[in-house]
Protein backbone atom coordinates (compact mmCIF):
# COMPACT_ATOMS: atom_id res chain seq x y z
CA UNK A 1 0.00 0.00 0.00
CA UNK A 2 0.96 3.19 -1.14
CA UNK A 3 0.42 5.95 1.29
CA UNK A 4 1.05 9.40 1.48
CA UNK A 5 1.22 11.98 4.35
CA UNK A 6 0.99 15.51 4.23
CA UNK A 7 3.36 17.77 6.35
CA UNK A 8 4.08 21.07 7.16
CA UNK A 9 6.93 22.74 9.02
CA UNK A 10 5.72 25.22 12.06
CA UNK A 11 7.14 26.92 14.85
CA UNK A 12 7.06 24.91 18.30
CA UNK A 13 3.71 25.20 20.37
CA UNK A 14 6.12 26.40 23.12
CA UNK A 15 7.48 29.23 20.56
CA UNK A 16 6.77 32.91 21.57
CA UNK A 17 5.28 34.52 18.06
CA UNK A 18 6.76 37.60 17.77
CA UNK A 19 4.94 40.24 15.75
CA UNK A 20 6.91 41.84 12.18
CA UNK A 21 7.42 45.17 11.67
CA UNK A 22 5.24 45.32 8.54
CA UNK A 23 2.04 44.97 11.31
CA UNK A 24 0.85 41.83 8.67
CA UNK A 25 2.77 39.10 9.59
CA UNK A 26 4.85 37.62 12.37
CA UNK A 27 8.53 36.66 12.71
CA UNK A 28 9.65 33.49 13.13
CA UNK A 29 13.64 33.95 12.85
CA UNK A 30 14.35 32.78 16.49
CA UNK A 31 11.07 30.25 16.57
CA UNK A 32 12.00 26.67 17.28
CA UNK A 33 10.60 24.75 13.98
CA UNK A 34 8.98 21.19 14.19
CA UNK A 35 6.55 18.87 12.47
CA UNK A 36 3.54 20.47 12.71
CA UNK A 37 1.96 18.16 15.65
CA UNK A 38 -1.11 16.66 13.73
CA UNK A 39 1.28 15.73 10.94
CA UNK A 40 3.61 13.80 13.16
CA UNK A 41 0.31 11.90 14.19
CA UNK A 42 -0.38 11.03 10.85
CA UNK A 43 3.31 9.94 9.83
CA UNK A 44 2.76 7.64 13.01
CA UNK A 45 -0.08 6.26 11.83
CA UNK A 46 1.21 5.38 8.02
CA UNK A 47 4.02 3.96 9.76
CA UNK A 48 1.59 1.38 12.14
CA UNK A 49 -0.47 0.51 8.85
CA UNK A 50 2.61 -0.20 7.33
CA UNK A 51 4.23 -2.38 9.75
CA UNK A 52 1.21 -3.87 10.69
CA UNK A 53 0.63 -5.61 6.87
CA UNK A 54 4.30 -5.83 6.86
CA UNK A 55 4.82 -3.51 3.35
CA UNK A 56 4.52 -0.69 1.79
CA UNK A 57 5.63 2.46 1.28
CA UNK A 58 5.16 5.87 3.32
CA UNK A 59 5.98 9.41 1.60
CA UNK A 60 5.97 12.73 3.18
CA UNK A 61 4.61 15.43 0.90
CA UNK A 62 5.62 19.15 2.22
CA UNK A 63 5.40 22.46 0.62
CA UNK A 64 7.46 24.82 2.00
CA UNK A 65 10.62 26.83 1.97
CA UNK A 66 13.85 25.25 1.70
CA UNK A 67 14.38 25.22 5.47
CA UNK A 68 11.20 22.71 5.87
CA UNK A 69 13.61 19.91 4.75
CA UNK A 70 14.99 19.76 7.93
CA UNK A 71 11.37 18.50 9.08
CA UNK A 72 10.58 15.97 6.10
CA UNK A 73 14.21 14.62 7.17
CA UNK A 74 12.21 14.18 11.05
CA UNK A 75 9.68 12.23 9.20
CA UNK A 76 12.01 9.98 7.43
CA UNK A 77 13.75 9.25 10.83
CA UNK A 78 10.84 8.47 12.06
CA UNK A 79 11.00 5.75 9.33
CA UNK A 80 9.04 6.99 6.23
CA UNK A 81 10.09 5.68 2.72
CA UNK A 82 10.46 8.97 1.01
CA UNK A 83 9.95 12.64 0.67
CA UNK A 84 8.46 15.11 -1.90
CA UNK A 85 9.19 18.75 -1.13
CA UNK A 86 7.78 22.18 -2.90
CA UNK A 87 9.70 24.59 -2.44
CA UNK A 88 9.46 26.99 -5.25
CA UNK A 89 9.00 30.41 -3.93
CA UNK A 90 6.80 31.47 -6.69
CA UNK A 91 4.39 28.84 -5.77
CA UNK A 92 4.55 29.55 -1.85
CA UNK A 93 2.97 32.27 0.32
CA UNK A 94 -0.56 31.59 -1.09
CA UNK A 95 -3.54 30.50 1.33
CA UNK A 96 -4.80 27.37 2.35
CA UNK A 97 -6.58 26.87 -0.98
CA UNK A 98 -3.20 27.32 -2.62
CA UNK A 99 -1.52 24.45 -0.24
CA UNK A 100 -3.98 22.11 -1.03
CA UNK A 101 -3.82 22.95 -4.61
CA UNK A 102 -0.14 22.11 -4.91
CA UNK A 103 -0.54 19.19 -2.97
CA UNK A 104 -3.40 18.30 -5.10
CA UNK A 105 -1.08 18.42 -8.37
CA UNK A 106 1.73 16.24 -6.55
CA UNK A 107 -0.33 13.58 -4.68
CA UNK A 108 -2.43 13.41 -8.44
CA UNK A 109 1.32 12.35 -10.24
CA UNK A 110 1.59 10.37 -6.98
CA UNK A 111 -1.63 7.62 -7.09
CA UNK A 112 -1.72 6.89 -3.24
CA UNK A 113 -4.18 4.47 -1.88
CA UNK A 114 -4.32 6.73 1.42
CA UNK A 115 -3.66 10.09 2.19
CA UNK A 116 -3.17 10.89 5.76
CA UNK A 117 -3.50 14.64 6.71
CA UNK A 118 -3.11 16.10 10.45
CA UNK A 119 -6.22 18.26 10.77
CA UNK A 120 -4.76 21.69 10.95
CA UNK A 121 -1.67 23.45 11.42
CA UNK A 122 -0.70 25.19 14.08
CA UNK A 123 0.42 27.76 12.73
CA UNK A 124 -2.09 29.82 10.52
CA UNK A 125 -5.23 27.12 11.09
CA UNK A 126 -6.27 28.05 7.94
CA UNK A 127 -8.57 24.54 8.51
CA UNK A 128 -8.86 24.46 4.67
CA UNK A 129 -6.14 21.67 3.37
CA UNK A 130 -6.79 18.38 4.79
CA UNK A 131 -10.68 18.46 3.94
CA UNK A 132 -10.03 20.82 0.46
CA UNK A 133 -7.73 17.90 -1.12
CA UNK A 134 -9.59 15.49 -0.48
CA UNK A 135 -12.50 17.16 -2.54
CA UNK A 136 -9.63 18.54 -5.06
CA UNK A 137 -8.53 14.75 -5.71
CA UNK A 138 -12.16 13.54 -6.00
CA UNK A 139 -11.66 10.90 -2.84
CA UNK A 140 -14.30 10.23 -0.04
CA UNK A 141 -12.49 11.14 3.57
CA UNK A 142 -13.03 11.23 7.24
CA UNK A 143 -11.75 14.58 9.35
CA UNK A 144 -10.96 14.66 12.93
CA UNK A 145 -10.05 11.05 13.10
CA UNK A 146 -9.02 9.59 16.21
CA UNK A 147 -9.05 5.97 15.49
CA UNK A 148 -8.87 3.63 12.29
CA UNK A 149 -9.77 0.28 12.61
CA UNK A 150 -9.09 -1.59 9.53
CA UNK A 151 -11.93 -4.22 8.79
CA UNK A 152 -10.52 -5.69 4.90
CA UNK A 153 -7.77 -5.05 3.15
CA UNK A 154 -8.58 -1.82 1.47
CA UNK A 155 -11.74 -0.88 4.35
CA UNK A 156 -11.77 0.85 7.33
CA UNK A 157 -13.89 2.25 10.40
CA UNK A 158 -12.66 5.76 11.71
CA UNK A 159 -13.76 7.66 14.78
CA UNK A 160 -13.74 11.26 14.01
CA UNK A 161 -14.36 13.57 17.16
CA UNK A 162 -17.30 15.55 16.62
CA UNK A 163 -18.84 17.90 19.79
CA UNK A 164 -20.29 15.57 21.98
CA UNK A 165 -18.91 12.35 21.16
CA UNK A 166 -17.81 10.36 18.09
CA UNK A 167 -18.53 9.72 14.94
CA UNK A 168 -18.27 6.52 12.86
CA UNK A 169 -17.86 5.97 9.44
CA UNK A 170 -16.98 3.89 6.90
CA UNK A 171 -15.35 4.31 3.55
CA UNK A 172 -12.97 2.23 1.21
CA UNK A 173 -9.76 3.05 -0.61
CA UNK A 174 -8.78 5.00 -1.80
CA UNK A 175 -9.22 7.55 0.45
CA UNK A 176 -7.86 10.43 2.89
CA UNK A 177 -7.88 11.01 6.22
CA UNK A 178 -7.36 14.08 8.62
CA UNK A 179 -6.36 13.05 12.26
CA UNK A 180 -6.82 14.16 15.35
CA UNK A 181 -4.55 14.15 18.53
CA UNK A 182 -5.35 11.01 20.18
CA UNK A 183 -5.00 8.81 17.15
CA UNK A 184 -1.37 7.83 18.76
CA UNK A 185 1.56 8.28 20.84
CA UNK A 186 4.17 9.14 17.69
CA UNK A 187 7.44 7.81 18.17
CA UNK A 188 10.96 9.05 18.61
CA UNK A 189 13.42 8.77 15.90
CA UNK A 190 15.86 6.04 17.11
CA UNK A 191 19.79 7.04 16.04
CA UNK A 192 19.83 3.96 13.48
CA UNK A 193 16.74 5.97 12.09
CA UNK A 194 18.26 9.40 11.78
CA UNK A 195 21.10 7.60 10.41
CA UNK A 196 19.17 5.74 7.87
CA UNK A 197 17.12 9.12 6.96
CA UNK A 198 20.54 10.57 5.93
CA UNK A 199 20.29 8.32 2.45
CA UNK A 200 16.78 8.49 1.99
CA UNK A 201 15.61 10.56 -1.09
CA UNK A 202 13.95 13.43 -0.88
CA UNK A 203 12.71 14.89 -4.40
CA UNK A 204 12.18 18.60 -5.02
CA UNK A 205 8.82 18.71 -7.49
CA UNK A 206 7.82 21.51 -9.51
CA UNK A 207 4.10 21.25 -10.63
CA UNK A 208 3.00 23.33 -12.80
CA UNK A 209 0.93 25.80 -11.83
CA UNK A 210 -0.75 29.14 -13.26
CA UNK A 211 0.18 31.92 -10.92
CA UNK A 212 -3.92 32.42 -10.72
CA UNK A 213 -4.19 29.05 -8.74
CA UNK A 214 -1.64 28.99 -6.61
CA UNK A 215 0.47 31.35 -4.78
CA UNK A 216 0.06 34.84 -2.84
CA UNK A 217 -1.33 36.65 -6.24
CA UNK A 218 -3.88 33.75 -6.27
CA UNK A 219 -5.05 34.15 -2.61
CA UNK A 220 -8.59 34.45 -1.63
CA UNK A 221 -7.69 35.48 1.61
CA UNK A 222 -5.04 37.78 2.94
CA UNK A 223 -3.79 38.94 6.40
CA UNK A 224 -4.45 42.84 6.71
CA UNK A 225 -3.09 43.24 10.07
CA UNK A 226 -1.94 41.29 12.96
CA UNK A 227 -2.42 41.92 16.52
CA UNK A 228 -1.19 40.68 19.97
CA UNK A 229 -3.83 39.04 21.82
CA UNK A 230 -5.90 41.31 24.08
CA UNK A 231 -4.10 41.62 27.15
CA UNK A 232 -5.68 40.54 30.32
CA UNK A 233 -5.61 42.80 33.49
CA UNK A 234 -6.31 43.76 36.80
CA UNK A 235 -5.45 40.30 38.03
CA UNK A 236 -6.15 40.15 41.53
CA UNK A 237 -4.77 37.14 44.02
CA UNK A 238 -6.21 36.15 47.28
CA UNK A 239 -3.96 34.13 49.75
CA UNK A 240 -5.01 33.03 53.01
CA UNK A 241 -7.97 30.94 54.31
CA UNK A 242 -9.65 28.44 52.09
CA UNK A 243 -12.81 29.81 53.71
CA UNK A 244 -11.84 33.20 53.64
CA UNK A 245 -10.56 33.58 50.32
CA UNK A 246 -12.94 31.51 48.50
CA UNK A 247 -15.84 33.56 50.12
CA UNK A 248 -14.52 37.16 48.94
CA UNK A 249 -13.64 35.33 45.46
CA UNK A 250 -17.64 33.71 45.32
CA UNK A 251 -18.90 37.06 45.80
CA UNK A 252 -16.73 39.04 43.33
CA UNK A 253 -17.85 36.81 40.79
CA UNK A 254 -21.26 37.64 42.00
CA UNK A 255 -21.26 41.19 41.82
CA UNK A 256 -18.53 42.06 39.69
CA UNK A 257 -17.68 39.56 36.88
CA UNK A 258 -21.63 38.75 36.83
CA UNK A 259 -20.97 35.17 36.13
CA UNK A 260 -22.46 33.38 38.69
CA UNK B 1 -28.49 44.89 -5.71
CA UNK B 2 -29.24 44.05 -2.02
CA UNK B 3 -26.64 41.98 -0.03
CA UNK B 4 -27.07 37.98 0.77
CA UNK B 5 -25.83 35.73 2.67
CA UNK B 6 -26.48 32.24 3.30
CA UNK B 7 -26.44 30.81 6.71
CA UNK B 8 -25.55 27.00 6.98
CA UNK B 9 -28.20 26.10 9.67
CA UNK B 10 -26.48 23.22 11.44
CA UNK B 11 -28.51 20.30 13.15
CA UNK B 12 -28.00 16.81 14.66
CA UNK B 13 -30.85 14.47 15.02
CA UNK B 14 -33.26 16.74 14.69
CA UNK B 15 -32.07 19.74 16.70
CA UNK B 16 -30.82 22.77 15.69
CA UNK B 17 -27.39 23.60 17.37
CA UNK B 18 -27.11 26.87 19.34
CA UNK B 19 -24.10 28.26 16.97
CA UNK B 20 -26.30 28.19 14.26
CA UNK B 21 -28.03 30.94 15.69
CA UNK B 22 -25.07 32.73 16.54
CA UNK B 23 -24.35 32.21 12.66
CA UNK B 24 -28.11 33.68 12.01
CA UNK B 25 -27.47 36.88 14.41
CA UNK B 26 -24.12 37.74 12.63
CA UNK B 27 -26.22 37.51 9.32
CA UNK B 28 -28.87 39.68 10.57
CA UNK B 29 -26.02 42.32 12.19
CA UNK B 30 -24.60 42.80 8.29
CA UNK B 31 -28.18 43.38 7.03
CA UNK B 32 -29.07 42.39 3.46
CA UNK B 33 -30.95 39.22 2.70
CA UNK B 34 -30.19 36.84 4.97
CA UNK B 35 -30.78 32.87 3.71
CA UNK B 36 -30.98 29.75 5.67
CA UNK B 37 -30.46 25.96 4.70
CA UNK B 38 -30.94 23.57 6.71
CA UNK B 39 -30.08 19.91 5.71
CA UNK B 40 -31.52 16.69 7.44
CA UNK B 41 -33.78 13.86 7.35
CA UNK B 42 -36.76 16.40 8.60
CA UNK B 43 -36.26 19.72 8.67
CA UNK B 44 -38.87 21.15 10.32
CA UNK B 45 -37.79 20.75 13.85
CA UNK B 46 -34.85 22.96 13.19
CA UNK B 47 -36.94 25.65 11.04
CA UNK B 48 -39.31 25.49 13.68
CA UNK B 49 -36.39 26.78 15.91
CA UNK B 50 -35.15 28.83 13.21
CA UNK B 51 -38.53 30.10 12.15
CA UNK B 52 -38.19 33.52 15.13
CA UNK B 53 -34.87 34.57 14.06
CA UNK B 54 -35.44 37.27 11.71
CA UNK B 55 -34.42 35.41 8.20
CA UNK B 56 -35.81 36.25 5.01
CA UNK B 57 -36.20 32.18 3.94
CA UNK B 58 -35.34 29.46 5.13
CA UNK B 59 -34.25 26.17 2.09
CA UNK B 60 -34.38 22.53 3.35
CA UNK B 61 -32.96 19.76 1.51
CA UNK B 62 -34.58 16.53 3.18
CA UNK B 63 -33.62 12.79 2.62
CA UNK B 64 -33.41 10.00 4.79
CA UNK B 65 -29.60 9.30 3.80
CA UNK B 66 -29.28 12.68 5.47
CA UNK B 67 -30.49 11.60 9.18
CA UNK B 68 -26.46 10.88 10.19
CA UNK B 69 -23.77 13.71 8.87
CA UNK B 70 -22.80 12.28 5.17
CA UNK B 71 -20.14 15.03 4.26
CA UNK B 72 -20.50 14.53 0.17
CA UNK B 73 -24.24 14.82 0.49
CA UNK B 74 -23.94 17.88 2.67
CA UNK B 75 -21.81 19.57 0.85
CA UNK B 76 -24.14 18.64 -2.53
CA UNK B 77 -26.52 19.91 -0.81
CA UNK B 78 -25.21 23.20 0.40
CA UNK B 79 -22.75 23.58 -2.86
CA UNK B 80 -26.22 23.17 -4.93
CA UNK B 81 -28.05 25.60 -2.49
CA UNK B 82 -25.35 28.69 -3.34
CA UNK B 83 -24.81 27.48 -7.11
CA UNK B 84 -28.87 28.55 -6.67
CA UNK B 85 -28.78 31.15 -4.17
CA UNK B 86 -25.63 33.33 -5.00
CA UNK B 87 -25.16 34.94 -1.89
CA UNK B 88 -22.34 36.99 -1.13
CA UNK B 89 -21.17 35.29 1.91
CA UNK B 90 -21.65 31.87 3.47
CA UNK B 91 -21.66 31.06 6.81
CA UNK B 92 -21.25 28.16 9.00
CA UNK B 93 -20.60 27.36 12.50
CA UNK B 94 -16.74 26.20 13.64
CA UNK B 95 -17.69 22.80 14.67
CA UNK B 96 -17.24 19.23 12.79
CA UNK B 97 -19.81 19.75 10.11
CA UNK B 98 -19.49 23.28 9.80
CA UNK B 99 -15.74 23.02 9.48
CA UNK B 100 -16.10 19.98 7.05
CA UNK B 101 -18.06 21.75 5.02
CA UNK B 102 -16.92 24.67 4.82
CA UNK B 103 -13.47 23.29 3.56
CA UNK B 104 -14.95 21.45 0.90
CA UNK B 105 -17.55 24.17 -0.09
CA UNK B 106 -14.13 26.29 -0.54
CA UNK B 107 -12.03 24.16 -2.87
CA UNK B 108 -14.89 22.98 -4.91
CA UNK B 109 -15.64 26.41 -6.04
CA UNK B 110 -12.44 28.62 -5.04
CA UNK B 111 -14.39 30.25 -2.78
CA UNK B 112 -11.86 32.53 -0.12
CA UNK B 113 -12.38 30.48 2.91
CA UNK B 114 -12.11 32.65 7.21
CA UNK B 115 -11.92 29.76 9.57
CA UNK B 116 -13.04 29.91 13.23
CA UNK B 117 -14.10 33.66 13.08
CA UNK B 118 -14.34 35.83 15.96
CA UNK B 119 -15.62 38.92 14.83
CA UNK B 120 -16.49 39.52 10.95
CA UNK B 121 -17.36 42.87 9.24
CA UNK B 122 -18.16 44.05 5.65
CA UNK B 123 -15.02 46.03 4.76
CA UNK B 124 -14.31 47.85 1.18
CA UNK B 125 -17.01 45.76 -0.53
CA UNK B 126 -16.15 42.07 1.15
CA UNK B 127 -15.42 40.67 4.34
CA UNK B 128 -13.11 40.82 6.64
CA UNK B 129 -12.83 39.11 10.28
CA UNK B 130 -10.17 38.13 13.18
CA UNK B 131 -9.61 35.12 13.89
CA UNK B 132 -6.67 33.44 16.22
CA UNK B 133 -3.68 31.91 15.11
CA UNK B 134 -0.65 30.14 16.54
CA UNK B 135 -3.14 28.85 18.98
CA UNK B 136 -4.00 32.06 19.89
CA UNK B 137 -0.91 33.76 20.23
CA UNK B 138 -1.37 36.22 17.90
CA UNK B 139 -4.68 37.98 16.38
CA UNK B 140 -4.86 38.25 12.91
CA UNK B 141 -7.58 39.85 10.76
CA UNK B 142 -7.64 38.33 7.21
CA UNK B 143 -9.75 39.72 4.11
CA UNK B 144 -11.50 38.11 1.95
CA UNK B 145 -10.65 39.61 -1.60
CA UNK B 146 -13.23 38.52 -3.56
CA UNK B 147 -16.74 37.43 -2.74
CA UNK B 148 -18.62 34.94 -2.32
CA UNK B 149 -16.54 34.22 0.14
CA UNK B 150 -17.30 31.76 3.05
CA UNK B 151 -16.58 31.62 6.85
CA UNK B 152 -16.96 29.39 9.99
CA UNK B 153 -17.43 31.17 13.65
CA UNK B 154 -16.18 29.73 16.98
CA UNK B 155 -19.30 28.50 18.86
CA UNK B 156 -19.85 31.41 21.32
CA UNK B 157 -18.10 33.84 20.05
CA UNK B 158 -21.11 35.85 18.72
CA UNK B 159 -24.61 36.55 20.00
CA UNK B 160 -27.31 34.34 19.22
CA UNK B 161 -30.02 35.85 16.97
CA UNK B 162 -32.54 37.90 18.52
CA UNK B 163 -36.13 36.86 18.50
CA UNK B 164 -37.88 39.04 15.14
CA UNK B 165 -41.42 39.58 14.06
CA UNK B 166 -42.56 37.94 10.57
CA UNK B 167 -41.76 33.96 9.75
CA UNK B 168 -40.32 33.58 6.96
CA UNK B 169 -41.09 31.09 4.09
CA UNK B 170 -40.12 27.65 4.42
CA UNK B 171 -39.39 26.27 0.93
CA UNK B 172 -37.63 22.85 -0.22
CA UNK B 173 -34.77 22.85 -2.11
CA UNK B 174 -34.20 20.81 -5.13
CA UNK B 175 -30.58 19.35 -4.92
CA UNK B 176 -28.93 16.34 -6.77
CA UNK B 177 -27.58 13.93 -3.86
CA UNK B 178 -24.50 11.72 -5.15
CA UNK B 179 -25.44 8.48 -6.07
CA UNK B 180 -23.20 6.53 -3.69
CA UNK B 181 -22.70 7.04 -0.04
CA UNK B 182 -18.60 6.72 -0.03
CA UNK B 183 -17.88 7.70 3.51
CA UNK B 184 -20.79 6.56 5.54
CA UNK B 185 -21.72 7.29 8.87
CA UNK B 186 -23.09 4.31 10.54
CA UNK B 187 -23.27 5.65 14.10
CA UNK B 188 -22.59 7.90 16.76
CA UNK B 189 -20.49 7.20 20.59
CA UNK B 190 -21.75 9.72 22.21
CA UNK B 191 -20.30 10.97 25.23
CA UNK B 192 -22.15 10.02 28.88
CA UNK B 193 -25.44 12.01 29.49
CA UNK B 194 -25.02 14.93 31.17
CA UNK B 195 -21.69 15.57 30.04
CA UNK B 196 -21.26 19.12 28.29
CA UNK B 197 -18.62 19.84 25.54
CA UNK B 198 -15.68 21.98 26.26
CA UNK B 199 -15.88 23.75 23.00
CA UNK B 200 -19.44 24.60 23.78
CA UNK B 201 -20.17 25.52 27.15
CA UNK B 202 -20.51 28.78 28.93
CA UNK B 203 -18.69 28.01 31.86
CA UNK B 204 -15.41 25.40 31.69
CA UNK B 205 -13.35 23.83 34.75
CA UNK B 206 -9.73 22.84 33.97
CA UNK B 207 -7.49 20.36 36.07
CA UNK B 208 -4.19 19.91 35.38
CA UNK B 209 -0.99 18.78 36.64
CA UNK B 210 -1.56 19.94 40.35
CA UNK B 211 -4.54 17.49 40.77
CA UNK B 212 -1.64 14.80 41.24
CA UNK B 213 -3.60 11.72 40.34
CA UNK B 214 -6.29 10.98 37.73
CA UNK B 215 -9.02 10.18 40.59
CA UNK B 216 -9.20 13.55 41.89
CA UNK B 217 -10.38 14.95 38.53
CA UNK B 218 -13.51 13.98 40.68
CA UNK B 219 -13.26 17.66 42.18
CA UNK B 220 -13.17 19.49 38.79
CA UNK B 221 -15.95 17.37 37.90
CA UNK B 222 -17.89 17.90 40.90
CA UNK B 223 -17.24 22.24 40.20
CA UNK B 224 -18.28 22.11 37.04
CA UNK B 225 -21.53 20.20 37.73
CA UNK B 226 -22.53 22.64 40.02
CA UNK B 227 -21.79 25.75 37.61
CA UNK B 228 -23.42 23.49 34.71
CA UNK B 229 -20.22 23.75 32.95
CA UNK B 230 -17.87 21.28 31.00
CA UNK B 231 -14.79 19.77 32.22
CA UNK B 232 -11.43 20.53 30.70
CA UNK B 233 -8.06 19.72 31.30
CA UNK B 234 -4.07 21.02 30.34
CA UNK B 235 -2.08 19.41 28.08
CA UNK B 236 -0.08 17.86 30.82
CA UNK B 237 -2.95 15.99 32.28
CA UNK B 238 -4.03 14.90 28.76
CA UNK B 239 -0.94 13.49 27.98
CA UNK B 240 -0.32 12.23 31.17
CA UNK B 241 -3.49 9.71 30.27
CA UNK B 242 -5.64 11.17 32.73
CA UNK B 243 -8.26 12.31 30.68
CA UNK B 244 -9.53 11.94 27.21
CA UNK B 245 -7.62 14.67 24.31
CA UNK B 246 -11.23 15.47 23.66
CA UNK B 247 -10.92 17.98 27.26
CA UNK B 248 -7.98 19.25 26.19
CA UNK B 249 -7.57 23.29 25.85
CA UNK B 250 -4.50 24.92 25.03
CA UNK B 251 -2.75 25.27 20.92
CA UNK B 252 -3.03 20.78 20.55
CA UNK B 253 -6.52 20.87 21.97
CA UNK B 254 -9.64 23.53 22.23
CA UNK B 255 -9.06 27.22 21.80
CA UNK B 256 -12.30 28.44 23.97
CA UNK B 257 -14.14 31.45 24.97
CA UNK B 258 -16.58 30.59 28.03
CA UNK B 259 -18.13 33.05 30.05
CA UNK B 260 -16.43 31.66 33.13
CA UNK B 261 -12.87 29.83 33.31
CA UNK B 262 -11.70 28.14 35.97
CA UNK B 263 -7.74 26.78 35.95
CA UNK B 264 -7.66 24.35 38.85
CA UNK B 265 -3.82 23.35 39.26
CA UNK B 266 -2.74 24.42 35.81
CA UNK B 267 0.76 26.48 35.64
CA UNK B 268 -0.87 27.97 32.77
CA UNK B 269 2.07 26.97 29.89
CA UNK B 270 1.91 29.53 26.82
CA UNK B 271 0.10 26.81 24.47
CA UNK B 272 -2.47 26.67 27.24
CA UNK B 273 -3.28 30.06 27.95
CA UNK B 274 -3.20 30.31 24.47
CA UNK B 275 -6.68 28.43 24.23
CA UNK B 276 -8.37 30.19 27.03
CA UNK B 277 -7.06 33.88 27.02
CA UNK B 278 -10.51 34.96 25.65
CA UNK B 279 -12.42 33.39 28.63
CA UNK B 280 -15.04 36.52 29.46
CA UNK B 281 -13.83 35.59 33.59
CA UNK B 282 -10.59 33.50 34.77
CA UNK B 283 -10.35 32.60 37.92
CA UNK B 284 -7.40 30.21 38.83
CA UNK B 285 -6.34 28.07 41.70
CA UNK B 286 -2.55 27.14 42.11
CA UNK B 287 -0.43 26.62 45.22
CA UNK B 288 2.19 28.68 43.41
CA UNK B 289 1.76 32.09 43.97
CA UNK B 290 3.77 32.75 40.93
CA UNK B 291 2.24 30.30 38.60
CA UNK B 292 2.08 31.97 35.21
CA UNK B 293 -1.82 31.60 35.27
CA UNK B 294 -1.98 34.26 37.83
CA UNK B 295 -1.09 36.71 35.03
CA UNK B 296 -4.22 35.72 32.87
CA UNK B 297 -6.65 35.32 36.36
CA UNK B 298 -9.11 37.47 36.67
CA UNK B 299 -9.52 36.15 40.50
CA UNK B 300 -6.77 34.00 41.36
CA UNK B 301 -7.00 31.56 44.64
CA UNK B 302 -3.23 31.06 45.99
CA UNK B 303 -3.41 27.68 48.28
CA UNK B 304 -3.79 24.06 47.99
CA UNK B 305 -6.79 23.13 45.58
CA UNK B 306 -7.76 20.35 47.85
CA UNK B 307 -8.96 22.39 50.25
CA UNK B 308 -10.37 25.49 47.99
CA UNK B 309 -12.14 23.44 44.95
CA UNK B 310 -14.57 21.47 47.51
CA UNK B 311 -15.10 24.91 48.88
CA UNK B 312 -15.93 26.54 46.54
CA UNK B 313 -18.06 23.75 45.03
CA UNK B 314 -20.17 24.09 48.09
CA UNK B 315 -20.37 28.18 48.24
CA UNK B 316 -21.44 28.74 44.78
CA UNK B 317 -23.91 26.09 45.10
CA UNK B 318 -25.09 27.94 48.46
CA UNK B 319 -24.93 31.13 46.23
CA UNK B 320 -26.85 29.60 43.14
CA UNK B 321 -29.54 28.51 45.27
Amino acid sequence: MKIAVCVKQVPSSEARVQLAADGKSVALADAEMVVNPYDEFAVEEALRIKEARGGGEVIVVSVGPESAQAEVRKCLAMGADRGIVVQDPALLGGDGLSTARILAAVLAELQPDLVLCGKLTIDVESDLVAVGLAELLGLPHAALVTHIEWTGERTLRARREIEGGREVVELGLPALISVEKGINEPRYASLKGIMAAKRKPIEVARPDLPAERVGPGAAGVRVVAVAPPPERTGGRKFAGEAEVIVSQVVELLRSEAKVL
Amino acid sequence: MARRILVFAEQREGRLRKSALEAAGLGRQLGGEVHALIVAEKAAPAAEQLAACGLARIHTVEDPRLALYWNEGYLAALDQAVETLQPDLVLLSATAMGRDLAAGLAARRGMPLMSSCISLREAEGSFEAVKSMYGGKVFATLRAVRTPAVATLRPGAFPAAPAADGRPSTEPLAVDLPAEVRARTVGLEKQAEGQIDVQEAEVVVSGGRGLKEPANFALVERLATVLGGAVGASRAAVDAGWIDHGHQVGQTGKTISPKLYIAVGISGAIQHLAGMRTAKCIVAINKDPDAPIFAAADYGLVGDLFKIVPRLAEEIEKAKS
